[in-house]
């Protein structure tokens, strides 16, 4: 059963004249790929576009905002501008940057030949660069062409009944809607093809203890998907009712319920900040071991309490909802299970540590990126626990301060987790290294900007600043900081053209990467990088959770702790 | 309950503990000057409970960042690879029981204790029973201004709430009913309490008792369309004397004007103004816009966009996107001579 070499060596059959294919034929082959690393990759190259137009949308919010009184912009566009910003990053950002990473990795690290449903996958994403099509597509089918609405200025959660035809006259919302309707179409069907693919595809020997952290946080990620967009999606069609079919759902002014679209909206929306912090987790949970050169610390322990929060965080959403007046005991319902949350959030910190704990730790980009997000993710659980305590929220929420925390959790966090995966992975995609020196830069520039701005951010929300104001009075004390705030903008998009400088550049004149430039333990390193179609020649048999590391060690394999 | 909530001594020993000097230090700078919109410069008892519970918050959370962030320093520094390292493997250990037991049972008792910490200010908030002798109020969000209803005087004003001042001993405090005409909104001043929505359909509450008399500022804090920036909120503390006054004012119908301004008057009366403004006394019932009955009892006009006087309030009928782009005012196209015999008559409105 346990032969000495159990994972083949690739096969050096994949075909080369690909690369002398007329280009016709090349983008043909993108565009009607069912593979899923193309679909990986064509997720992430979509995702970081919107990256880049979302940045400038941020750009833009932050030169109106860089002193009292100023007239960069006008209030419309501004409040254009941050609904654009959110809805962009979240959508068609986040979602799509880590569906690319589970989409890419997961078969390979489970020893599959792809995804369950290859073609739902194809599917799946061209549903969402639909979606963000459409959502951008009201920037030219709004005032531009027909005279009616423009880009959607309701905020990214659109909160009734400024959403309701009196309030939302033309077709901006409307793009909104249908363009969120048909991207949640496609990641719910990707979240059913992760399931699948990690139920169904896994290599002999991967038991559900056996499999990579990875496999495991993302399982959640997609369980959560599928539970969460549910309810969005039936909120934007009963929006979409109220609008054209005479509904009353959340039309306040016949009797609807303002609070009922919160409700659905937070239903979906606070798993949504799991859907996205899981993926971080995920990668860290592969990046930290391989960079301290030590097996994770407390496994199981980890797989509890990712399933823990997933199931906690189902139950948490009203907290965003502590000033709308619930009961108090409602409030202190939302305040227990918050808090419940951070349990195992802290849990997972604590493991990362005693993973680093007595390691060899090796400071290549990916490892700068995976401690500044221990740093960083530490701050941002903590002002979540600052405002899980309702009165504080009564005070800080909708300020300055919840704007600072939550692009703590998404920028500090998960972006910084991101970037770790992507020079992790990078070799393996592309087949060669980016550059060392390019990414240390990369790494200190955007976190000098990010400290600089958000930060400094939480302060005009302690002095009283709500958030989604396109201006504000001298004299409250919030100058001095917006200014700050603003300047650390700057350095963040210098960190970013770096980055996408240093990914450009490397693909083309990258040293090669070998297979496994890491010496890393799990089954994607065991493959040829970039991995041929077909990903394993023969599919593995494992027999450990670092199936390389028994291979690497056949004196002192992990099966025999396991 | 009773209704003075004094905060827990715990709480403040907690506090004082773990060295919170500096942080109050950083923010009782803009704290002390009038106009301030600190959270950390409470004047009355909602905001007071909620500052002394934020320095237990944060006096904790400070606590666990400082030990978790030595541990990631420590392990950083300790177990970098150094140059000349032989290349083994460093030993592999995959967790402890024990370990992961203590790191999950320190962090449930820190949670219990915040939220039992949380639940008593939630309840001595939200519950409270207010004395009789409470002032209501009803305050009605407009896109994007702040209507303010005093039902037990019968007066209607604006953007300015006035509430009387309370003494701790024995509190007189403002009852405040939520409403809104539109869309949401929500009712910020962070020096008096924390901020709870006005929603449409939905009738919510919120008390603050202020101790001291002054002019407290804050705004709308929810999203609520174009304007949202220049919903600005005033609160006039007074003392029970001026309050009074002030309320006997209010309950008035508008002056008289004499003949100078009855151009003014007429046109007021004739145009657009009436449909959407009141006026006491006259035939100006409309309800979509402020009060004007009392108009120049107020120091700031379009919801605290501009200073209150003659020359603003000129440019603002003539055009409110001056101060205020995207406001639900329209330009009122009036001629230069109407423009002036308008304003000339908002003036009187005293």
């Amino acid at each position: 059963m346990w032969d000495a070499e159990p994972i083949s060596k690739p096969l050096v059959v994949t075909p080369t004249r690909e690369a002398v294919q007329p280009l016709f034929d090349r983008i043909h082959g993108w565009v009607t790929t069912v593979d899923h690393k193309r679909l990986g990759i064509m997720y992430i190259v979509y995702a970081l576009v919107f990256l880049v137009i979302g940045g400038i949308e941020a750009t833009i919010m932050r030169i109106q905002l860089i002193r009292p009184h100023n007239d960069f912009v006008s209030p419309q566009v501004f409040n254009r501008m941050f609904t654009m910003h959110g809805t962009t990053m979240i959508f068609f950002v986040a979602m799509p940057i880590v569906f690319g990473f589970i989409n890419y990795a997961i078969p390979l690290m489970i020893g599959a030949r792809d995804m369950a449903f290859p073609r739902l996958n194809a599917w799946g994403f061209w549903m969402t660069a639909c979606g963000g099509v459409i959502l951008y597509f009201s920037f030219l089918g709004g005032s531009g062409l027909y005279g009616a609405g423009s880009t959607p200025d309701v905020g990214w959660f659109a909160y009734a009944p400024l959403t309701s035809p009196a309030f939302s006259v033309g077709h901006s919302t409307d793009y909104w809607i249908i363009g969120l309707l048909i991207s949640g179409f496609g990641s719910i069907a990707t979240a059913i093809n992760i399931l699948t693919t990690i139920f169904c595809l896994r290599c002999p020997g991967m038991t559900l203890g056996k499999m990579p952290l990875f496999a495991w946080l993302n399982l959640v990620t997609a369980g959560l998907v599928v539970l969460a967009l549910g309810p969005l999606t039936a909120a934007q069609l009963m929006l979409l009712i109220d609008r054209y079919l005479g509904g009353h759902f959340f039309d306040t002014q016949a009797g609807g319920s303002a609070v009922i679209w919160m409700h659905f909206f937070w239903v979906f929306g606070h798993p949504e900040v799991y859907i996205l912090v899981m993926p971080a987790f995920a990668a860290v949970s592969e990046i930290i071991p391989v960079f301290s050169r030590k097996a994770i610390f407390g496994y199981p322990i980890m797989v509890a309490a990712s399933v823990s929060i997933g199931f906690i965080s189902m139950s948490v959403w009203a907290h965003h909802m502590f000033t709308v007046g619930m009961t108090s005991y409602g409030n202190a319902f939302f305040v227990a299970s918050t808090m419940a949350i951070a349990v195992p959030t802290g849990i997972k910190i604590f493991n990362w540590l005693g993973t680093m704990w007595g390691g060899k730790l090796i400071f290549k980009t990916p490892m700068l990126f995976c401690v500044a997000f221990l740093f960083q993710f530490l701050i941002a659980g903590l002002t979540g626990v600052m405002l899980s305590v309702a009165p504080l929220d009564w005070q800080l929420g909708n300020s300055y301060f919840v704007v600072a925390h939550f692009h703590y959790v998404i920028v500090g966090g998960i972006l910084f987790a991101i970037f770790a995966a992507f020079y992790y992975w990078f070799p393996k995609m592309s087949g060669r290294m980016y550059d060392e020196k390019l990414g240390k830069l990369h790494f200190w520039i955007f976190l000098i900007g990010f400290h600089l701005t958000f930060d400094f951010m939480h302060i005009p929300g302690i002095l009283g600043m709500p958030r989604r104001i396109y201006t504000y009075e001298p004299g409250r004390g919030w100058d001095t900081w917006n200014l700050i705030v603003t300047i650390g903008v700057f350095f963040q998009a210098v960190g970013v053209l770096i980055f996408v400088y240093n990914l450009v550049s490397s693909y083309f004149k990258g040293k090669l990467a070998g297979n496994d430039p890491w010496d890393a333990w799990t089954l994607e390193w065991s493959t040829s990088s970039p991995p041929p179609e077909y990903n394993f020649a023969k599919i593995p048999v494992v027999r450990s959770r670092r199936p390389l590391w028994d291979l690497k060690h056949p004196e002192d394999p992990d099966w025999k702790y396991e | 309950l009773s209704f003075k909530l004094g905060p827990g001594r715990w709480f403040r020993s907690a506090s004082v503990c773990l060295c919170l000097g500096a942080v109050q230090a950083a923010f009782a700078q803009t704290g002390t000057q009038p106009g301030s919109t600190s959270i950390f410069s409470p004047a009355s008892t909602p905001a007071d409970s909620i500052y002394h519970l934020s320095l237990f918050v944060l006096g904790l959370c400070a606590a666990i960042f400082i030990t978790v962030f030595s541990l990631l320093v420590y392990s950083v520094v300790k177990y970098r690879r150094r140059p000349g390292d032989d290349g083994r493997e460093p030993p592999q250990i995959y967790g402890s029981n024990q370990v992961e037991l203590a790191w999950t049972v320190i962090p449930v008792l820190i949670v219990v204790v915040l939220f039992l910490a949380t639940a008593r200010v939630i309840h001595a908030i939200e519950d409270a029973r207010l004395p009789d002798g409470t002032t209501e109020v009803t305050a009605v969000g407009h896109q994007f201004w702040w209507e303010f209803q005093y039902p037990q005087q019968g007066f209607i004003a604006a953007n300015e709430l006035h509430v009387p001042v309370s003494d701790p001993q024995h509190p007189t405090p403002t009852h405040i009913t939520l409403l809104s005409a539109d869309t949401d909104h929500s009712f910020w001043v962070p020096q008096l309490a924390g901020k709870t929505d006005l929603i449409p359909n939905r009738t919510n509450n919120m008390w603050i008792d202020p101790h001291e008399t002054g002019v407290y500022v804050g705004q709308c804090a929810q999203y609520c369309g174009t304007q949202h920036a220049k919903m600005l909120l005033r609160v006039i503390v007074q003392s029970r004397a001026d309050f009074d006054r002030w309320v006997a004012e209010q309950r008035q119908p508008a002056t008289q004007p004499g003949d100078s301004v009855a151009q003014g008057r007429h046109v007021f009366e004739t145009t657009a103004c009436v449909n959407c403004h009141t006026i006491g006394g006259t035939n100006a019932h409309g309800t979509f816009g402020p009060d004007l009955t009392h108009l120049m009892s107020r120091e700031t006009i379009a919801a605290g966009a501009a200073l209150n006087n003659r020359e603003n309030l000129r440019q603002w009928v003539q055009n409110p996107d001056t101060f205020k782009p995207g406001a639900l005012m329209p330009a009122m196209q009036l001629d230069e001579h109407d423009l002036d015999a308008v304003t000339d008559y908002l003036v009187t409105l005293k």
